[in-house]
Order: structure tokens, then sequence, then C-alpha cells
């Protein structure tokens, strides 16, 4: 089997005008938790919709679990959070999280281990819209964890959560990884660099850098993960 | 095609709905008040009333689950479910039917009690069969359904979604012949009326309340049919699995 989940080669997209991302290049390991960092602006989002195949592109190849991406084939195997909490405001999460099981054709008892796994069994039968906005997130990350995904592609899942749910949430995070699950995640917070087994850096559409934190410390010969990342910069531009 | 995907998201859409009762109390009431002004309205001229009050019944539903689904498919994109939905193993056609089926059950709730209403308490009295107003008045929300579809992709917000249904619908209503004849209608005004879907759907329902189900019935009504299946595909056109 390919050790490489995500293959993405000379990627190219332009929105409205403006080119996001000019010519990316980066792999994702198969099993791993990867981090994808970068500030806000950094075609993090644009490149996670280009490995979902929601975004038009200009030029260059996506290759996700040996497909292309957005390949008809894929859409039962990859799991997607968006940014915007996209889910139904109008319905419990439990509802929500019904309909998404019913398209995908996952069991019932994916419905409430989904609940679990974001710790949202005491909500479960609350309407989304009377929820916080961290609560809200974590619904639509639970409709990306339903029907066991071979990829999981999640654009800023812990933005707005406490430490305590953070880091449960990288532990399932690590634990989906173990029984086989490739990650993609995206953050703009640098400190959760730390929880990644891989990191890939955007800056302005561009990759800086990308490796494990330890290889990337080395690298640098900086020991925070913002001053790695500052290095990376001064190198990049200097 | 999957029936599960189609009903998963008909099922869906209604419990949206349900979630929302003042929206269905206004789909149900507003009908019924129209129905009840018209009558009262033309209390000393009883054949205005039963000229007008058949067709009406039929058309209401398009004008409601017009803009019922443009605003519900709107939502759909602009809260990013839709982008969700298109990384799904779903196909364009499970959300259109499952969308289709949702309103159309809407709309023969919708039908029943509004028919009951003025066939019963206002005395509204047509010479054809009563189904077929009804079938006429779902196969109408379909049309209203599959048009709003298709418009939603051109509004980027909800106000302007809600423009659309004086663009839109308000012209149709106004050539299909309800209140103007249109044998009398200026030639142009005719061609344009003769190019615009409600017209045969007006036509349809006049025949009904006529009785004369004859062959001129069954092309409005297959044109109705046709209408609806090509909004529906232009549509489906809209919904892009890739976007800018």
């Amino acid at each position: 089997m390919d050790a490489v989940a995500i293959r993405v080669e000379a990627l190219r997209v332009v929105r409205g005008g403006t080119v996001v991302l000019p010519e990316l290049t980066c792999e994702v390991a198969r099993g791993s938790v990867t981090g994808l960092l970068g500030p806000s602006g950094s075609g993090k989002s644009t490149l996670i919709r280009s490995v979902v195949g929601v975004q038009r592109v200009a030029g260059g190849r996506v290759e996700v679990l040996g497909e292309p991406a957005g390949a008809k084939q894929l859409r039962a195997r990859v799991g997607y959070m968006t940014q915007a909490t996209s889910v139904y405001e109008d319905l419990t999460v439990r509802e929500n999280l019904r309909f998404f099981a019913r398209v995908l054709g996952a069991p019932r008892a994916a419905v409430e281990q989904a609940i679990g796994d974001v710790s949202l069994t005491g909500n479960a039968d609350r309407v989304v819209s009377r929820l916080s906005g961290g609560e809200r997130a974590r619904v639509s990350l639970a409709t990306a964890l339903l029907g066991v995904p071979d990829l999981l592609v999640l654009d800023e899942p812990t933005v707005g959560l406490d430490p305590v749910l953070r880091r449960d949430l990288w532990q399932l995070f690590h634990g989906l990884a173990d029984r086989g699950a490739t990650l993609l995640v995206s953050s703009h917070v640098m400190d959760e660099a730390e929880r990644c087994d891989a990191l890939l850096l955007l800056r302005a559409g561009r990759l800086l850098a990308q490796g494990t934190p330890a290889e990337l410390r080395a690298r640098t010969g900086a020991d925070r993960l913002d001053e790695v990342f500052l290095r990376l910069v001064d190198e990049a531009t200097g | 095609m999957s029936l599960r995907v189609t009903g998963a998201v008909a099922a869906r859409v209604l419990q949206q709905l349900r979630r929302d009762p003042r929206t269905l109390v206004l789909i149900v009431g507003v009908p019924c008040l129209l129905e009840t002004l018209l009558k009262e309205l033309f209390a000393g001229r009883s054949p205005v009333f039963q000229h007008v009050g058949p067709p009406l019944l039929g058309l209401f539903p398009f004008v409601t689950m017009f803009l019922v689904t443009s605003i519900t498919m709107l939502r759909e994109r602009t809260t990013g479910t839709l982008e969700r939905l298109m990384t799904l193993p779903l196909g364009k056609l499970d959300l259109l039917a499952g969308y289709g089926a949702a309103f159309a059950v809407l709309a023969a709730i919708q039908a029943v009690i509004v028919s009951a209403l003025a066939f019963g308490l206002l005395g509204l009295d047509v010479a054809g069969p009563k189904e077929v107003v009804g079938a006429l008045a779902v196969a109408n929300a379909l049309l209203g359904s599959a048009l709003g579809l298709f418009v939603s992709a051109f509004a980027q917000t909800e106000f302007q979604a809600v423009q659309f249904m004086p663009a839109i619908v308000f012209p149709q209503v106004l050539l299909s012949g309800l209140f103007v004849d249109r044998g009398s209608m200026a030639t142009w005004l005719r061609w344009i009326s003769d190019a615009l879907p409600l017209t045969y759907a007006y036509e349809a329902l006049a025949r009904t309340a006529a009785n004369t189900l004859d062959g001129r019935f069954a092309a409005d009504v297959g044109v109705v049919c046709g209408c609806i299946v090509l909004a529906l595909a232009l549509g489906a056109a809209t919904l892009r699995r890739r976007t800018a």
C-alpha cells in the first residue's frame, strides 16, 4: 500500500482574481496526524478544499488515497469538517448526525459513538442554534467522524475550545490514527503544532517547510514552534 | 440515484420545517385568509369568486413553495452545508428529489386544508373533480420548488431571494389569464404569456373548474410537467461540486 495518503503536486488555485496558491507541492503520510499550520489567509482552507475536491483548481494535481481528489469512490472514505460549522442549525445534534449517517449509510450506533467522541452526549437533543460556538464546531466535527473514514480533513476543529476539550480531541485524533486513519488538521495556533506527528507550514500560499516538529526544531535551532516558524519566515524572505 | 439518500434528504427537510411551526401556520393560514377575503370581497358577486377561487387554490402552492425552496436552498449554499453534502456520497438528483418530495408533502397538506375550507365553509364549487384541483396544486408546488431551487443560485442574500418572488412569480400570475382573458391581451403580451409555465398551470385549473378535461387539458398538464423537469435540470446544473 502507498505510504502517502495525500500527494499535492504544483497545485495552483486562483480565487476571485487572487492567486491563493501559486504552486504548492506537499505530501501527507498515511496513518499520521499532520498539522497544516499557518496564519489566517495563508491558504490553509483553500488547500483543504482542494483535497476534498470542492475547490476549482487552476493547475497541478491532487491525489487522495490513490485517486484524483474529489473522485466519486472517495466520497464515503473522506470525512470533511468545514471551517464554518456546516450543520443544520434548526435541528438537534442527534437529528443532524442521523441525517449525515443515513446519507453515508452508517449504522445508528455510529451516531451515538460520534456524539460521545466529541463529548456532546448531554447535549444530544438540543437544537444546534442554542449551542455555543465551540459546541457547534464539535457537532460539525462529529459529522466528519461518521462512517469510519480513511482520511479525515479537519479545518480548524479546535478553535474556541477550552484546553481540556482540546486535549481530549487531540487524543481522539491520535486514537483514530492508531487505528489506521490519516488526519489532516489545520490550525492557526502554533502550540497545536506540538501535538502533530508531522507539520506543513504554510505562509502566503507557499510551503515554508514540512517535517516532524523535532526535525523543524533541529533545522532552525529554535525551541518553541512559533520561534521555528519565525526563523523559517526569515530564512525564506532573507 | 439512491432511495435511502433521497429519503434522508426529504425527512431532514420536513424535520426542519416541523421545527418552525410559525412558518407552517403561515403556509396554511395565509391562503385560507386570502380565500376568505376573496369570498367576502365579492360577496354580492358570487360568480367572480367562483371564477377566481379555484385557480387561486391551485396557484397558492406555487408561490409558497417557490419562496420556501429558494430560501432553504440559499441557506444550504451560504451556511456551507451544501459544500459538505457535495463531498458525501450523495447525487445531485438525490438532493433535488429529496427536496421535491418534502415540499410535495407540504403542498398536499396545504392543498387539503385550504380546499376543505374553500369547498366546505366558503361554498366554492367546481364542475370538475376536486381531487384534480388538489393534484394540480401539488404539481404547481413542484413547479414552484423547481424554479425556486434554480433562482436560489442567483441570489447571494435572503433579501435578493425574496425579491425574485415579485420578479418571477408576479408577471406569470398577471399574464396567466386569471385577471385578463388571454384572448383580449395585446399580441406581444400574449406571446410572453405563451412562454410562461404558469399560464398552462392556470389553464389546467380553469379547465378542471369547467369540467372540460379534454385533450387541451392533457396538453396543459404535459407542459407543466415538462417545465418541472426542465427547471429541475437547470437547478441541478447550478449545483456544482467544485466552486471558486
